[in-house]
This record gives structure tokens, C-alpha cells and sequence, in this order.
């Protein structure tokens, strides 16, 4: 016999093992080995999508259409092998962002509006709670059921019990007493309750379990196996149209069709699912395996589904046993007592599960997105100036999670008896849809705006109110039926369950149709035809990018903000000790000191904070407690064109900056070449001096000696006297002309020689020069050989400066010609633009190395250490000066053994008719 | 080797296959009367399109590495 306190002593026992794993999987994550970090789990934990509904509902809806149930199943495979592409963004979305909820995550979207996070969570409590209700149905009729063990006897309809004595209340006052426990022990960060998604994952094994168990026994128990079972009801006139039910009794393909949509929006949006794959999620990698493994765990529950519906219907083929309780009814009726007590606590693990998992995703959204930004808009109450708000916070989620269990009682007690467990889910399922424009094109459309998505969201909901709450109320006997016959005031068009005349369609079908339209209608439109704000366009793109803007992306950030504030703020909402511990972790992280009095935080760390901070509070909340001690000054237009011409002027200094840099370097380059020329000159000069005084020595010394021996001896004989004095007289001459040159070179170096250019005909120069020197050419014994052009060539020049140049040439060549069969060739030839004199010796020439010196000043080849040099060593040195001051160019081109040639060009005269005139005259 | 970059579009090909196997016309193509080892043709034909559908994304994901 099974007795009540037997039943309830065993639920509570079997609650307890889920707080035991639970309790468990919390202290090892706390010790830093996670349970559920693996994918199986994940997947298992994702199967709270079966709840009391698929558990008992499916089997009640196969009883009367045959695979009507199955899209709900298929819908959600459809949309899991999209997951990859939309879940794993929503994933990294969430991580990056620390969405705490959906509302969190469709608020964060739009510029983290903190309105549009309420309103979404308004609408999933109103949405969910039918849900719930559902499964305080399931969880109560199916106990009062057990209750009458041996007898299969259906409950009364439970609004003539008085509160205190329905199972119902009692149920969701212990189940509310279990998600406290579970989810609201202590602030989680980031919503990540380890323990009790271990547990949900143990509850999802104990349903499919029990399932297949009452699966296997009844077609292989009661009845010989799947073909037996399907051949009676083919045999059976009642059950045979659900063996063809499409376009029958499971309703048209359109209603086949959107069940099936509504199931993969309902599989994303549900507040246990999103909070399951998305929130709770470890690791994106579990969702590869996820991908697959949780579509099979649909298949394996949902084997059996036909086989005990049409069991149930063979074996009450009366219908006084409701098909939504075949499950249990077929053990009971077969005495099974522990199978019916195992499919009892397999009903109860479906339905604990969902309202734990619901309710607490419920608590953060109503605490984050609804009650925190209320409270902390009220001035009045302070509320940033306390020091520790964490008990605030726990406080506000298990009331709601009360609130939230006990506005399901109610719904059940209002409208529960009124429809089979599948209706009432599927009206959540439609509730829940609405969100898929807003939370789908807010990850795929930038453009996507806040006022679009409220607008979608408030049209979608408005519609799913009209066409399917107030149906519902209206057949609970809350509002008249007249509405639902004659539609309000009488207006045929506005009847709830054929708005504007379209009829024919089940309920939810309709209510799919024109809320989407509503919805996807508004939020397009809206989108396309508004803007959006700084705020809004940086989140879209944030969402949108988010897997190309890994690094985090440029904040756009004015303001200012102590990092000690922040820090006192951080340790008010998740304690002193994980504020302290996040900051050093930042700090580390980018490289600054913490703490530090001083530091002042930036873009960066503000939004660090931020993210943090949205962690445990949403990021509607935490934008308004950051922008309170951030003090972000508003991005206005006015504000961007002030940042832009910032930065313009900035780009042209830096412009400007660039260019004097450049310059600067042009001069100090100049100033350095200059410097460098000065001290070459410097160096020449000494060397000059040094050389000049030694050159003008060495005749002194010579002059004096003799002077000294004729002063001396008075008896020298004559001839020794002419030739001291000779000597003298041509030390002297030396002197004289080493002086001159010495004078001339320093006025032509300096520019203050005194040039009398006239038109001049080179012939005749050189014809001079010939003529002056003929003599010591005679007295060495060396041939002149000149060879002259035959008609003039005039050049414009100093006569005398250029004889100057002729006689230095000769008197160098006939220098190093050998006596006797010495040779110097002077040839005179005139080109186009210039007249080129050659002077060539048939020397010992000039060595390759002396090539480049030869021009300079005080520069004597030639055995200067056996011989006396008999120059000045200024002579080719002047001679290119004056070359080059008349346009010309002097050089010189030899072989070491084979004699020399200098040679000359100068530019012909301009004006070559007054040359002329000049010759001839 | 399947190179990770193809598994989405690969997916979702998959997803669209779905929605034509289990969408009229297909689907009524099975809603007849009969049998397929006992069992009713149209059921048959569901789970073993569903099965065959989680046998293929499973390859699809868990082919080719991260």
C-alpha cells in the first residue's frame, strides 16, 4: 500500500539527494574541479526542456492527435543544428558582456536600456507563469492520484478545495522552500550555480529512466511489443484516423508547421533554456557535442510516447482516465506499485526541475532588470550609499522566487482546470516566441534600434494577451464568454480567437499569425524608420562584431572616475573580497599598481567595472551605478564635433611638428658642414703657416750663411765672392717670388685680386710665354715644340694672370725634363665652346698616388729628399685658381715613367667680332 | 578531413534538409495507411528521418577537430 506520509517521505527524500549533488557539485567547483564542466552534463542540463508537460503531456496529446506533440521535439533538432552559427554567438556574447539573463542580454543589446530589461521581464513572468502553474498541476494530481493506489480514481476539480487543504499550495510552497535553497544561498558570479545545474542534470536521468521504464513495460509488459500494439489500434474504429492524424485529427500542416516554429523559438528563449545553454554554459566547446547529443535525448524519450498512448487508450477505452495521466495510470492499473512510485518521482524531477531552473532565472531578472533599477533611480532611499547590498539583493530574488511559484498556484487555481497540460505550455511557448525579433536580430541586424525592439515586444505581447490570456480567462469564468462568441462591444472582427476574420485555425497557429506580424511588423519598421543612440550603436556593434572584435575593442569614453570609488561601489554589490580580487586581476593585467590612492580610472577600466558589476546586478543596473560615479559625460552631436576638431588640430600640430622637426635637422645637417668646413680651413691655415714659414727659411738660411762667411773672411777671392753673392742675389730672387706668390694666392683666396678680363687671343699668350722662356729652355738643351691652331682663339681673360699660368706649366715641365733630349710640346686647339691648351713633358710623369695632390698648395714631387726643390710649390696651386676663376678647368694626365700633361680649357669669348677688332688692331 | 570553417554552412544545410523532411508535402507523402515492420508508416518514417537527421549533425560536428 502506498500510504501519503510513504509518498511524501520518499519525494523528500528523493529532493534531498538532489540538494546532496548539488551540495557536492558546489564544493567541487569550489575546489576548482567542476562536475558539469564536460559536455555531457551540459547536455543533460539542457534537457530541462522536458518538463511535467513532456513527461505526462505528450502521452495525453498522442491520445487524442496522434504525433500533434512531436513538433515540439522536432522544432527544437531543426534549431539545435542552427546552434552553432546563433548560440555560439549569443555564448560569446554573453561571456564578453556578463549577461546575466535574457532580459539582461536583449537590454544590453539596446544601449542597456534599463526600460526594455523590464519589459521583458514583466512579459516572460506573465508568459511563464501558466508554465509553472502546469507543473504544480502535474506535480499535485498525479500525488493525489498515487494516493488512491490500488484505485484509479481522478482527482475533483481542485478550485472546490479550500487553499490550506489542496497539494497544490503545499507543493509550491515546498518547491519555492527547495529554489531558495538551491539558487539563492549565497550570490553567484555571474549566475553560474554549479550545484544546482549538476542537479538538473541528475534529474534529467531520473526522468528518461523512469520513462523508458514505464515505455518498456507497457509495450513489452502489457502488450507483445510495438506491432502489437499498433495492430490493435489499427483494429480499433476510434484510434485508427491517428495512425494518418495530418489533416486530421493533429490539425493541418500549417499547425503542424508553427508548432514546429514556435518550438525552435521556445528552445532558445525560454528563460530555463537560455539560463541552461547560455548563462550557465562552461566552456563553447560543449556545445559541439551538445549539438547532437541533446536531439538524441529527445528521440529517446519520446520513443515510447505512441506506444503508451494507445495502450492507455486500449486499456481505458471508456475515457474516464484522463490521457494526460496514462504514465501513471497504466502501472497503477497493472499493480505495479514501485514502477507507479518510480514514474512518480521521474514526473516529479521534470516538473522540480523546470520550476527550480525557471524560477531562478526569473529572480535574476525580476532583481536585475526590475526591482534594482527602480530602487536605485528612488533617491530617497539611498541605496548607493550603503555599504554592503548583497543581502538586499538575495533578499529581493527569494521573494521573488515566492512571488513567481505562488502567481502560478494562482493561475492554476484561476485557469488550470480549464485545458490539458499541452495547452497551457504551449500558450508560454507563444509568450516566450516574442523575444526572438528583439534577441535574433539584435545578434544578426546592427540596425535593429531600442525603440524597435520595444515596440515589437509590447505589439507581440499585446496580441498574445488578447488572443490567448483572455481566451483563457474568459473560459475560466473570470470574463465573460460573450467576448470569445461575439467578440467585444459585439465586433465580429475583434473576436479574440478569429481576429479580423481569420477562422479555421487552432489557437495558437492564430495567435502565432498576427503577434509576429505585430511584432517582426513593428520592430523592422521602427528600426528602419528611427535612429539610434552613441550607446545603443556601440552595444549593435559590440553584439553583432563580436567575433571579430576579440581584443575588446576602442572605447569611446569621456569622463572621469577614481578608481577607489569604483572599487567601494564593486564591493558593495559582490563583497569586499571578490571586488579587491578582480581589481588586482585587472591591474595585473594591464600593468598598473593596485591599490593605488591615486589612480585614476579610464575608459578601460570603468567598462572593466562595468562588465564586473553587470555580472552581478545586469547590465542595465550596473550602467546606471557606474554612471553614477563615473559621471560619463552624454556623447551629443555637439560633443562629437568637439572631439573631432580635438583631433583634427591635434593631426595638424602634429603636422606642424613633423615639419619644424624636419627643418631643424636640414639646419643642424647645414650648421654641422659648416662647422666641419671651418675647421678644415682652420687646419689649412696652420698648415699654410707652418709651411710658409718653413719654405721662407730655407733661402734665409742659405742668404745668411754666405752673408756670414763674406762678413766674416775678408780675404775670399773674388770668384768665390761673385758666386756667394750670385747665390744670394737668387736666394733672394726666390724670396721675393715665393713672398709674391704667397701674397697673390691669399688675394685670390680671398677674393680681392684685381682681374683686368679683356678679349684676348691664346696664341699670343702662349707665343710670350714661348719667348720668355726660350733661354732656360736653350740652357737645359730641351726641344719646345708648340703647335698652334691657325686661327685666333679668343678667350676672355686677365693677359697676365693667364701668361702666369703659361710660364708656371713651362717652367714645370722643363722642371722634370731630363737635359739634353728633353721634350715639352705646347699645343693650342679650339673646339665649339672652349680653347684647350696642353703643355706635355717627356718627364719621369707623376706617380698615381701624387695624382690627387697635385693642385694642392706646398705640395713638391720629385726626389724632394736628394734634391733641393726648386719651386715654390704654390705654382699649380695658383695656376687652377686662376683657371677656375676664368670658367675653366685644369688637370692634369700622366703615367709614372712616361712624362705628364696639363692641360687647360677656357670657355671661348662671347663677344668673339670685338675680339677680332682687338687682334687686328 | 572536414575543416572546421564548413561545419556551419554544413549545419546549416542540415537544419533546411529538416525543414523538408518534416514539412508538406514530404510529410504527406507517409500519411497513409500501412505499415513498416508493425508499424504505422507515417511514425516510422518520423523517427527513423529524425534519428537519421542526429546521426548526421553528429558526424558533421564531430568530424574534422575544434
Amino acid at each position: 500500500m502506498l500510504q501519503g506520509w510513504v509518498i511524501v517521505g520518499i519525494s523528500f527524500a528523493y529532493l534531498g539527494l538532489l540538494f546532496a549533488v548539488a551540495y557536492y557539485a558546489d564544493q567541487r567547483a569550489d575546489a576548482g574541479r567542476s562536475v558539469i564542466a564536460n559536455p555531457y552534463v551540459y547536455s543533460l542540463s539542457l534537457a530541462v526542456y522536458m518538463t511535467a508537460w513532456t513527461f505526462y503531456g505528450s502521452v495525453g496529446r498522442a491520445a487524442s492527435d496522434g504525433i500533434g506533440f512531436l513538433p515540439i521535439y522536432i522544432g527544437p533538432t531543426l534549431m539545435i543544428a542552427l546552434w552553432w552559427i546563433v548560440l555560439r554567438k549569443m555564448l560569446r556574447i554573453a561571456k564578453e558582456n556578463r549577461i546575466t539573463s535574457l532580459a539582461d542580454f536583449i537590454a544590453s543589446r539596446y544601449g542597456k536600456s534599463a526600460l526594455l530589461g523590464g519589459v521583458v521581464t514583466v512579459i516572460l513572468v506573465i508568459g511563464i507563469v501558466p508554465y509553472i502553474a502546469l507543473q504544480l498541476k502535474a506535480i499535485s494530481h498525479t500525488f493525489t492520484i498515487l494516493l488512491h493506489y490500488p484505485d484509479i480514481v481522478m482527482p475533483a476539480t481542485d478550485a472546490a478545495l479550500p487553499v490550506l487543504q489542496d497539494t497544490a499550495f503545499w507543493v509550491a510552497m515546498i518547491l519555492a522552500a527547495f529554489t531558495i535553497l538551491f539558487g539563492t544561498r549565497h550570490l553567484y558570479a555571474a549566475e553560474h550555480h554549479e550545484g544546482m545545474v549538476a542537479a538538473i542534470a541528475f534529474e534529467s536521468l531520473v526522468k528518461l529512466l523512469a520513462f523508458l521504464a514505464v515505455g518498456i513495460f507497457v509495450t513489452f509488459g502489457m502488450f507483445n511489443g510495438f506491432g502489437d500494439i499498433f495492430a490493435r489500434a489499427a483494429a480499433d474504429e476510434q484510434l485508427r484516423p491517428l495512425l494518418t492524424p495530418l489533416e486530421g485529427v493533429a490539425g493541418s500542416y500549417a499547425s503542424w508547421v508553427w508548432l514546429t516554429v514556435l518550438s525552435m523559438l521556445a528552445i532558445m528563449f525560454l528563460p530555463r533554456q537560455f539560463q541552461m545553454a547560455v548563462i550557465e554554459n562552461k566552456d563553447e566547446r560543449h556545445l559541439k557535442h551538445a549539438i547532437w547529443l541533446f536531439p538524441l535525448y529527445m528521440l529517446a524519450i519520446n520513443l515510447f510516447v505512441l506506444p503508451i498512448a494507445f495502450g492507455g487508450r486500449l486499456h481505458f477505452p471508456d475515457g474516464t482516465v484522463d490521457a494526460d495521466t496514462f504514465v501513471l495510470t497504466l502501472p497503477m492499473a497493472e499493480r505495479q506499485e514501485l514502477l507507479a512510485l518510480l514514474v512518480f518521482i521521474g514526473g516529479l524531477s521534470a516538473a522540480t526541475g523546470m520550476v527550480i531552473v525557471e524560477s531562478i532565472a526569473l529572480s535574476t531578472m525580476v532583481c536585475n532588470d526590475l526591482v534594482m533599477p527602480v530602487l536605485l533611480r528612488l533617491k530617497r532611499l539611498r541605496l548607493s550609499e550603503r555599504p554592503d547590498l548583497t543581502r538586499l539583493l538575495l533578499a529581493i530574488r527569494r521573494w521573488t522566487i515566492v512571488l513567481v511559484i505562488l502567481l502560478g498556484y494562482l493561475y492554476f487555481r484561476v485557469a488550470g482546470g480549464a485545458y490539458a497540460l499541452v495547452a497551457i505550455g504551449l500558450i508560454s511557448f507563444a509568450a516566450v516566441a516574442q523575444f526572438a525579433p528583439a534577441a535574433l536580430g539584435g545578434i544578426f541586424w546592427k540596425a535593429g534600434t531600442r525603440r524597435g525592439a520595444l515596440g515589437g515586444l509590447l505589439a507581440g505581447f499585446g496580441v498574445w494577451l488578447y488572443t490567448l490570456m483572455l481566451p483563457a480567462f474568459a473560459r475560466s469564468g473570470w470574463l465573460p464568454l460573450s467576448l470569445l462568441e461575439h467578440g467585444p462591444f459585439g465586433i465580429e472582427l475583434l473576436k479574440p480567437q478569429a481576429l479580423f476574420g481569420l477562422a479555421g485555425l487552432d489557437q495558437i497557429t492564430h495567435a502565432m499569425i498576427w503577434s509576429m506580424i505585430a511584432n517582426v511588423g513593428l520592430y523592422v519598421s521602427l528600426s528602419l524608420f528611427g535612429t539610434q543612440s552613441a550607446a545603443e550603436r556601440r552595444q549593435a556593434a559590440a553584439f553583432v562584431d563580436v567575433f571579430r572584435s576579440e581584443s575588446g575593442g576602442r572605447r569611446f569614453w569621456r569622463g572621469t572616475a577614481s578608481a577607489r570609488e569604483l572599487h567601494s561601489l564593486l564591493a558593495r554589490f559582490v563583497g569586499g573580497a571578490a571586488a579587491d580580487e578582480a581589481f588586482a586581476q585587472h591591474a595585473r593585467a594591464s600593468g598598473r599598481r593596485w591599490p593605488d590612492e591615486d589612480l585614476v580610472a579610464d575608459a578601460e577600466f570603468v567598462h572593466f567595472v562595468e562588465t564586473q558589476l553587470a555580472g552581478a546586478i545586469g547590465a542595465a543596473s550596473a550602467h546606471i551605478m557606474v554612471a553614477a560615479v563615473a559621471k560619463e559625460e552624454e556623447l551629443t552631436p555637439d560633443k562629437v564635433s568637439e572631439l573631432l576638431d580635438e583631433a583634427s588640430q591635434v593631426i595638424v600640430y602634429s603636422h606642424r611638428l613633423e615639419q619644424q622637426s624636419r627643418e631643424l635637422e636640414a639646419a643642424s645637417a647645414e650648421l654641422r658642414a659648416a662647422n666641419e668646413r671651418l675647421k678644415e680651413l682652420d687646419r689649412l691655415k696652420d698648415d699654410f703657416i707652418s709651411t710658409i714659414t718653413h719654405e721662407l727659411r730655407t733661402p734665409l738660411t742659405s742668404i745668411r750663411a754666405f752673408s756670414e762667411i763674406l762678413l766674416a773672411d775678408p780675404k775670399v777671392d773674388l770668384a768665390e765672392r761673385k758666386k756667394f753673392l750670385g747665390i744670394i742675389t737668387r736666394e733672394t730672387e726666390r724670396l721675393t717670388r715665393l713672398i709674391n706668390q704667397a701674397l697673390d694666392l691669399a688675394k685670390i683666396e680671398s677674393g680681392r685680386a684685381e682681374w683686368r678680363i679683356a678679349h684676348v687671343d691664346v696664341r699670343d699668350i702662349v707665343n710670350e710665354a714661348m719667348a720668355q722662356m726660350s733661354q732656360v729652355f736653350k740652357d737645359k738643351a730641351v726641344a719646345l715644340a708648340p703647335q698652334l691652331p691657325a686661327g685666333a682663339a679668343t678667350v676672355a681673360v686677365d693677359a697676365d694672370r693667364l701668361l702666369q699660368v703659361l710660364l708656371n706649366l713651362l717652367s714645370n715641365a722643363l722642371k722634370f725634363s731630363p737635359a739634353k733630349h728633353g721634350r715639352v710640346e705646347v699645343v693650342v686647339r679650339q673646339t665649339d665652346a672652349a680653347v684647350r691648351v696642353d703643355v706635355r713633358d717627356n718627364g719621369p710623369g707623376v706617380r698615381a698616388e701624387d695624382m690627387p695632390f697635385i693642385f694642392d698648395k706646398f705640395r713638391q714631387f720629385g726626389d724632394t729628399l736628394t734634391a733641393k726643390p726648386a719651386g715654390t710649390g704654390l705654382g699649380l696651386h695658383i695656376s687652377r685658381q686662376i683657371i677656375e676663376h676664368f670658367g675653366g678647368r685644369l688637370w692634369v694626365e700622366s703615367r709614372f715613367g712616361e712624362g705628364a700633361c696639363f692641360s687647360f680649357t677656357l670657355p671661348v669669348a662671347a663677344a668673339p667680332a670685338a675680339a677680332q677688332d682687338r687682334t687686328e688692331a | 578531413m572536414a575543416e572546421p570553417q564548413k561545419r556551419a554552412p554544413r549545419l546549416v544545410a542540415l537544419c533546411m534538409l529538416g525543414c523538408l523532411l518534416f514539412n508538406y508535402p514530404i510529410l504527406a507523402l507517409f500519411n497513409v495507411p500501412g505499415t513498416l515492420f508493425g508499424i504505422p508508416i507515417l511514425y516510422a518514417y518520423i523517427f527513423i528521418a529524425w534519428a537519421l537527421l542526429i546521426v548526421l549533425m553528429a558526424l558533421t560536428v564531430e568530424r574534422g577537430g575544434d
